[in-house]
């Protein structure tokens, strides 16, 4: 036997677990709370494996200096390697206490129930909480413990309320935002006003002399202040900013042609799949291009950073997906020793990918170099949140394919144009974070790129059809020297390879005559596909769908990365708006651990996708980015939001999969499909706003 | 710099009495003069909900409201709404519902949910949209919330 990865790489159990006298144990992974509900996934399995009530776990949060490293929390990985790292950890500290207790009672004949270890033959009782001071957890895991089988589990699969709700209901400080250590003090940045602008005059003596302002710091294009309460940061960054000049650049490309900026390049060329062979039987051939804007992450919260330096040591507190990475990232912009710098995670808003965690982190790092000893916490204003963290890059999707004369794909190329969509700390070699790359002596950022092929790709995520497809060329085109800052933003490429690829597939078997159901059934052997795609028609009622007059009714299926599948119908009015009604999920992602919180994450996903396919896109003119609060870059209001219905598929004998991403790219095909049939003009370029279809129709 | 006034407010029942100055925001002497924490920051500019509070009972962006403007008058904030360790109706309903995800808009929508029911204790589905809809939710637990806001309004019926 063999440790799973994230146990082998951090064998110390009491790294994950500690048990105390009474009995609570402690869980610290490397994994952290993004909103998903994953540390009651993890505390969950942890009660199951160790035979413990689940209220008798409690969930640590992440850190560099007592928790293992587990690399970053994404790409819907941590059920499956955290999940399974804490199974096998957990099987190793019960097999110590059991060996304590058989010690204790004189047999090896012992039970576990809700964290008391009976002998069976009735020769007394102990518990976890009396042998805590006994158990030595300092030692390694033992690759030969086997955690239970699904058989065996009890808790897992139930519907358990997130142990994190009861604080988030009564308004209780959770957030880094509410996090206040003694001495604190506040900070801000005043950022440059577009990407390329530097820093001129700044008028550092003046703001300095303002009451409650204990420094104000300029490192090259780098400003901030530091001050003893937010109001007064507020106020002292409101003065600097007035009154800084600063040089700007027409840096950015026209927001009206991001494929022709795309396509130009430089690029980077790669191919994703290359079929050998020639397509037999072409009797037709199409070819269509797919596409998406600029999207941010714009999470509810502005990215929060805090930091305090103790002598020549940093200690940093921040929301980052990464807290290793954010540790190593820190010390290398600094250059400075990692062992230097302590990184422990505290929540923030919802993350769906790489956003301005760590870049504020950093803020907080270099703000408070400026006041030894002291907190400092720097939180970004809106406007930074939406102009300044990484965002979601634009892609071209070109497809093309050669039907035979039954209407059967026989050929199908594709062509991939993005900028990459990974830029997370330390990544491509470079620290990789905001601040650093302002400063005198700079770091720049790295220029974005893709995860590899084995870690799901990342412009080329989802690019291949999950379809029976005989002859395929798939190639990836990324853009190396980029206009805006791009990094994951949830499923990455995926979205838009499986819109193009979803909308595409409609499109034939409408040329066909084909229903587009069974023309996708009829090119889907994969049984897996095939059952999210008849769970989604008979619950959507696909038979008798509705469509004619505005109405249109749109289907779409997708495999995320090698994990999940998931298959969406989508009901579309289209009147003097674009009014998506109702949204049918089918979703299946193996063995399902915490049942409602796959169903919370498809329900979230599928919203979010809806509202990036219909409403969002970042705005820019040459210089500056325009999209700067919620009038500038709107997101689906509550009044706009469909009904959602999940239908989950459990699939006990097959490993868990994330389901944080599945929806993302089903969603937004089958909205454009549905919205194809109720306008009869089909919408290749997202978003999906009634002045584009008003337009087309036009045109 | 000066301006610094005494403005006397009743927050969640209590009389208080703060020195601010005059451009403060009420959100900022909630969060750092009185300890609560759950009116968040969000936009700083009334535009997504994150900070609303009752102000004389109707939701209101704590941000983007200067203490001249609350002075003297009656603030409830989420931490107003439980009696002792009983849940709100609206707060057990989102629990029940399991209606969060990061959980950081909870609190104004629970603040806008509370308005509502206290204005139309049996709102209909398009009500309560229309009362969520200064809200902005970006994990899209928005039909979880209109579901626990009903299902709080329901129970409500019965005594």
């Amino acid at each position: 036997m063999t440790l799973p990865p994230h146990l082998a790489a951090n064998p110390l159990l009491s790294r994950w677990l500690h048990v105390a006298d009474d009995g609570t144990v402690t869980l610290r992974t490397g994994k952290v709370e993004l909103g998903q509900g994953i540390l009651t996934a993890l505390a969950l399995l942890a009660a199951d494996e160790l035979d413990v009530g689940p209220g008798r776990v409690r969930v640590a949060a992440a850190s560099t200096e007592l928790g293992p490293d587990e690399g970053p929390t994404a790409g819907s990985m941590s059920v499956a390697d955290s999940g399974l790292a804490v199974r096998h950890a957990c099987a190793s500290a019960r097999r110590l206490f059991l060996a304590a207790a058989a010690a204790q009672l004189g047999t090896d004949d012992l039970t576990v129930r809700e964290g008391i270890i009976s002998s069976a033959a009735g020769r007394g009782r102990t518990s976890y909480g009396e042998l805590a001071r006994d158990v030595d957890l300092d030692v390694d895991a033992d690759p030969d413990d086997v955690p239970k089988t699904a058989g065996d589990r009890r808790l897992t699969g139930e519907a358990l309320g997130r142990l994190d709700l009861p604080d988030k209901v009564t308004g209780q400080p959770r957030y880094l935002a509410d996090l206040v250590l003694p001495g604190q003090l506040w900070g801000r940045v005043v950022r440059p006003p577009s990407p390329a602008a530097t820093l001129k005059i700044a008028d550092v003596e003046g703001v300095r002399a303002l009451a409650g302002v204990y420094a104000v710091v300029r490192d090259g294009s780098f400003l901030g202040v530091v001050a003893d309460d937010e109001h007064d940061a507020d106020r002292a960054a409101a003065q600097l900013r007035r009154h800084a000049t600063w040089d700007e650049q027409q840096s950015l490309p026209d927001e009206d042609d991001l494929a022709g900026y795309l396509r130009d390049g430089p690029t980077t060329e790669f191919t994703v799949v290359d079929d050998p062979g020639t397509p037999e039987g072409v009797a037709q051939r199409f070819a269509a291009s797919y596409s998406r804007p600029f999207l941010a992450h714009a999470s509810i919260a502005p990215s929060c950073g805090l930091a305090r330096w103790d002598g020549d040591e940093v200690r940093v507190w921040s929301h980052s997906q990464n807290i290793f990475g954010l540790r190593l990232a820190t010390a290398q912009a600094l250059r400075i020793d990692a062992e230097r710098v302590v990184v422990e995670h505290v929540e923030s808003a919802g993350a769906y990918g790489h956003n301005g965690a760590d870049d504020a982190a950093f803020d907080a790092v270099l703000l408070a170099r400026a006041v030894p000893g002291r907190p400092v916490q720097v939180r970004w204003s809106r406007q930074d949140e939406l102009t300044w963290s990484p965002f979601g890059s634009a892609q071209v999707v070109d497809l093309g394919a050669g039907v035979d004369a039954a209407g059967r794909i026989v050929e199908w190329t594709c062509d991939i144009w993005s900028q990459g969509h990974t830029a997370r700390p330390g990544y491509a070699g470079t620290p990789g974070l905001l601040a650093a790359a302002h400063l005198a002596d700079p770091h720049p950022l790295p220029a974005p790129v893709d995860p590899p092929a084995e870690r799901g790709a990342g412009s080329a995520r989802g690019a291949v059809p999950t379809y029976d497809l005989p002859v395929r060329r798939i190639r990836g085109h990324r853009r190396t020297e980029v206009a805006l800052r791009t990094s994951s933003l949830r499923s990455l490429g995926a979205f838009t390879n499986v819109f193009a690829i979803e909308s595409f597939v409609d499109e034939l078997a409408i040329a066909t005559g084909a229903d587009p159901l069974d023309y996708r059934l009829s090119h889907l052997s994969d049984e897996r596909g095939r059952a999210v795609l008849e769970a989604v028609a008979k619950k959507a009622g696909w038979a008798d769908r509705a469509r004619g007059g505005d109405l249109g009714t749109g289907i779409a299926v997708a495999r995320y990365k090698k994990g999940g599948w998931c298959a969406v119908v989508a009901e579309v009015e289209a009147v003097a708006d674009v009014r998506l009604r109702r949204l049918v999920v089918a979703v299946e992602v193996g063995h399902v651990v915490h049942a409602d919180g796959v169903r919370n994450q498809v329900e979230g996903g599928a919203v979010q996708a809806a509202s990036w396919t219909l409403k969002e896109r970042v705005r820019f003119d040459r210089c500056r980015v325009t999209s700067v609060d919620w009038e500038t870059y709107p997101v689906l209001r509550f009044s706009e939001v469909p009904q959602v219905e999940v239908v989950l598929l459990d699939r006990p004998d097959l490993p868990s999969v994330g389901a944080g991403e599945v929806a993302q790219g089903p969603v937004s095909a089958a909205i454009g499909n549905a919205l194809a049939e109720a306008v009869g003009v089909r919408m290749r370029d997202l978003p999906l706003t009634a002045e584009r279809v008003v337009a087309a129709l036009e045109g | 710099m000066s301006g610094t006034t005494s403005y006397e407010l009743t927050v969640n029942g209590r009389a208080v009495e703060v020195q601010a100055d005059d451009d403060t925001s009420l959100l900022h002497v909630l969060r750092h003069e009185l300890a609560l924490a759950g009116p968040r920051f969000g936009c700083g500019v009334g535009l997504c909900g994150a900070c609303f509070v009752l102000l004389e009972g109707k939701p209101t962006p704590a941000c983007d409201t200067p203490m001249w403007a609350a002075a003297s008058k009656r603030v409830v904030t989420v931490e107003g709404f439980a009696n002792g360790d009983v849940l709100h109706p609206v707060q057990q309903a989102f629990l029940d519902e399991q209606a969060a995800q990061c959980g950081f808009c909870v609190s104004g929508v629970l603040v806008s949910a509370v308005a509502l029911l206290a204005d139309n204790p049996q709102p209909d589905e398009s009500a309560v949209l229309a009362a969520l809809d200064r809200n902005l939710c970006r994990c899209g637990v928005q039909r979880r919330m209109v579901a626990a806001v009903l299902r709080a309004a329901s129970s409500e019926e019965q005594p």
